[in-house]
């Protein structure tokens, strides 16, 4: 960490650290960040124990037990951690968000992933998948998946919509999970940071399509994200991911209700909203994610982000070959509870 | 021969600062330090005249004693500096009218530097996670400091187009904080109990008081034209500063964040004023190249360690109280 001149670094330090032991909140006015997730994945995470052999919440990944729990606790409690000009904090990433999607990404859905080769290891790259399964579970399992099996342990940081930035909570979980506005600026600054950048451009039109669409790729925006990879120059890899759709089967959208609440979609599947909260764990389907093979940027000329039938032409590659991908996964895969 | 620097808003701590920092500069010959009250203490090397811009004795201030560089920073940003709305926006607005109108009249008026401020770009969920100069806001900001900080950045260009020979130089701070300074930012986080809006931790970035000084110093030495962002390197969150000042907190729902703030202090302490909230719901990023790259100034403070000074100087009176 860079010590700034007047910053002090000792005294200042041991008086903050002073200073925050004595006057701490009681716990039920704790912290926030640890507060908030805990709110919002308990069902899951839950459900999981209950149906996973070797309950294991402790996150199993790299860096996981470089300091105890109660070093991490007071240190979050003292504000002494350092996100990046993007919100992303990645100590909570990792040991708060990833160990709670964790138990969801090896027992419930059991996710195989294959292609991590295609993944650079330290250059940026663009991911870009198919959408599906009425909440972005699938979004979540992409980036357990590049955290915990990509050699290099990549962190991705996704494009999300507005309603994402606009929800309490949602808002603060997906800054602190690195994740931004989808804007070109944000794109860009983060490919030619070197980062690894997730799109999900078929966006609600993916996300909220009734079940019998189901593995039917949706339009793709109007390719902003090509636009975005041919400036910065960097590869796009073309993702599939196979088993989301079947994990909340939309088989109904309340579009008043979804109106009367500002959403893009009110989802009526098997179980929700008859069951009420039971009616929000997902079901268990078999999951399947392939990286594929990256389409290069930088052999087309300067200036080629400017001109939309260069533009048109590469999202319709890049969808083909996702579309593609998820046929050959969908004949691999046995059934789709398998 | 030196140059002749007129500074506005002097009786205030940074104009005062700053009238002083500029009068040590070897460069500058004569400072004018210009405020509507006279300031508390006598500024070093300055020569107060008790004018107030509004009105036109200004330009005949800057006619008399040849003034070649302008630095404003007359803007206010609480009512209660200025005691109440009304007259805080003639100030800020009709204030920087007049001044231009009296640069524009005095033939030997080089360069102008604004003192702005990034609350400018507004604050809201449709952001860029950094604005960079050109950028439209996305939420134009529609109230108090942060309106009239638009309304007196387009009299500047106004001005920049008239008079193409001066070149001009406005600067858009993040929020200023220090062992010293004062402002609504400091007085939300020296507040008893911290309000925080529940579901959101937006991300807030600082420039030290002496930055701040020095970035204007480095405006006037190299008098480059345009539009710079000013801030330390690097963002804290909410949640994270708030829990670096040691004290308690509360997270209170958006629709009764203002209610509860306004109850938790002095009137007028901290700001509460939608376009506050709004930044303490979505919060900004500046990005700092140009700052860099074609101002060529370079903080010494970044937004951490800028925020870990004042607090410094929380714990310091804290222990003073307690001794």
């Amino acid at each position: 960490m860079e010590v700034p001149p007047g910053r002090t670094a000792g005294p200042s330090k041991a008086a903050r650290l002073v200073g925050n032991t004595g006057p701490q909140p009681t716990p039920t006015r704790s912290a926030p960040g640890a507060r908030l997730p805990a709110a919002r994945a308990p069902r899951k995470a839950k459900r999981v124990l209950v149906a996973a052999p070797t309950p294991s919440p402790m996150p199993q990944g790299p860096g996981a037990d470089t300091d105890s729990w109660l070093d991490f606790a007071r240190r979050r409690l003292a504000g002494d951690y350092s996100v990046d000009d993007f919100g992303f904090d990645p100590e909570f990433t990792d040991r708060v968000l990833l160990a709670m999607l964790r138990p969801l990404y090896t027992s419930w859905f059991r996710v195989e992933t294959t292609g991590l080769e295609n993944v650079p290891a330290e250059s940026g790259a663009l991911v870009v998948a198919n959408h599906s399964g009425t909440i972005a579970l699938d979004a979540a399992m992409t980036q357990v998946a590049l955290h915990d099996e990509h050699p290099a342990h990549r962190h991705l940081r996704m494009l999300g919509a507005n309603l994402v930035f606009q929800t309490p909570v949602v808002a603060d979980i997906a800054r602190k999970a690195g994740h931004t506005l989808a804007c070109h600026p944000d794109a860009e600054r983060l490919l030619s940071a070197g980062e690894l950048v997730g799109v999900w451009p078929e966006g609600f039109k993916g996300v909220g399509k009734p079940f019998s669409q189901r593995y039917k790729l949706q339009r793709f925006g109007r390719g902003g994200f090509v636009a975005a990879a041919l400036r910065t120059r960097t590869p796009i890899i073309p993702t599939a991911i196979v088993g989301a759709e079947e994990t909340y089967p939309m088989i109904g959208n309340a579009s008043l209700l979804a109106r009367i609440l500002g959403l893009p979609y009110f989802p009526i599947t098997p179980t929700w909203p008859w069951l009420g909260p039971l009616g929000l764990v997902p079901l268990p389907s078999k999951w399947l994610i392939h990286f594929g093979e990256p389409i290069p940027t930088d052999s087309y000329p300067e200036g080629a982000a400017d001109d939309p039938m260069v533009v048109f032409n590469l999202t319709d590659q890049v969808r083909e070959q996702i579309q593609q991908s998820i046929y050959r996964l969908l004949v691999k895969r046995p059934s789709a509870f398998g | 021969m030196g140059r002749t620097v007129l500074v506005t808003g002097v009786s205030r701590y940074l104009g005062g600062r700053m009238a002083a920092l500029l009068a040590a500069d070897p460069e500058v010959a004569t400072v004018i330090g210009v405020d509507v009250v006279a300031p508390e203490r006598e500024i070093p090397g300055t020569s107060f005249v008790r004018a107030d811009i509004r009105n036109p004795v200004i330009a005949k201030v800057m006619g008399e004693s040849g003034v070649d560089t302008v630095v404003h920073m007359g803007v206010i940003a609480t009512p209660k500096q200025a005691g109440g709305r009304s007259t805080m926006k003639e100030i800020n607005v009709i204030g920087t009218m007049q001044l231009l109108a009296a640069c524009q009249r005095t033939p030997s008026v080089r360069s102008l530097v604004v003192k702005s401020t990034a609350s400018v770009y507004g604050s809201g969920p449709k952001d860029p996670a950094k604005f960079t100069e050109d950028m439209e806001p996305k939420h134009a900001p529609s109230h108090g400091w942060a309106k009239d900080s638009v309304e007196v950045e387009t009299y500047v260009r106004g001005f920049a187009r008239r008079r193409p020979d001066v070149s001009v130089t406005t600067l858009r701070f993040a929020n200023v904080i220090g062992p010293r300074v004062q402002t609504a930012i400091t007085g939300y986080f020296s507040l008893p109990v911290i309000p925080t809006v529940l579901g959101f931790d937006p991300r807030l970035q600082f420039v030290h008081e002496d930055d701040l000084l020095e970035s204007i110093r480095t405006a006037v030495r190299t008098a480059r034209r345009g539009t710079f962002n000013v801030a330390g390197d690097g963002v804290l969150l909410l949640s994270q500063a708030v829990r670096r000042t040691g004290r308690r907190w509360i997270i209170v729902p958006r629709l009764m964040f203002s209610t509860v703030g306004r109850s938790l202090g002095p009137a007028g302490l901290a700001d509460f004023s939608p376009e506050a909230v709004r930044y303490l719901t979505y919060g900004r990023g500046l990005d700092t190249t140009a700052m860099r790259t074609v101002l060529g100034f370079e903080p010494a403070w970044t937004s951490d360690a800028a925020f870990m000074s004042f607090v410094g100087r929380s714990e310091a009176r804290v222990s003073v109280d307690v001794a």
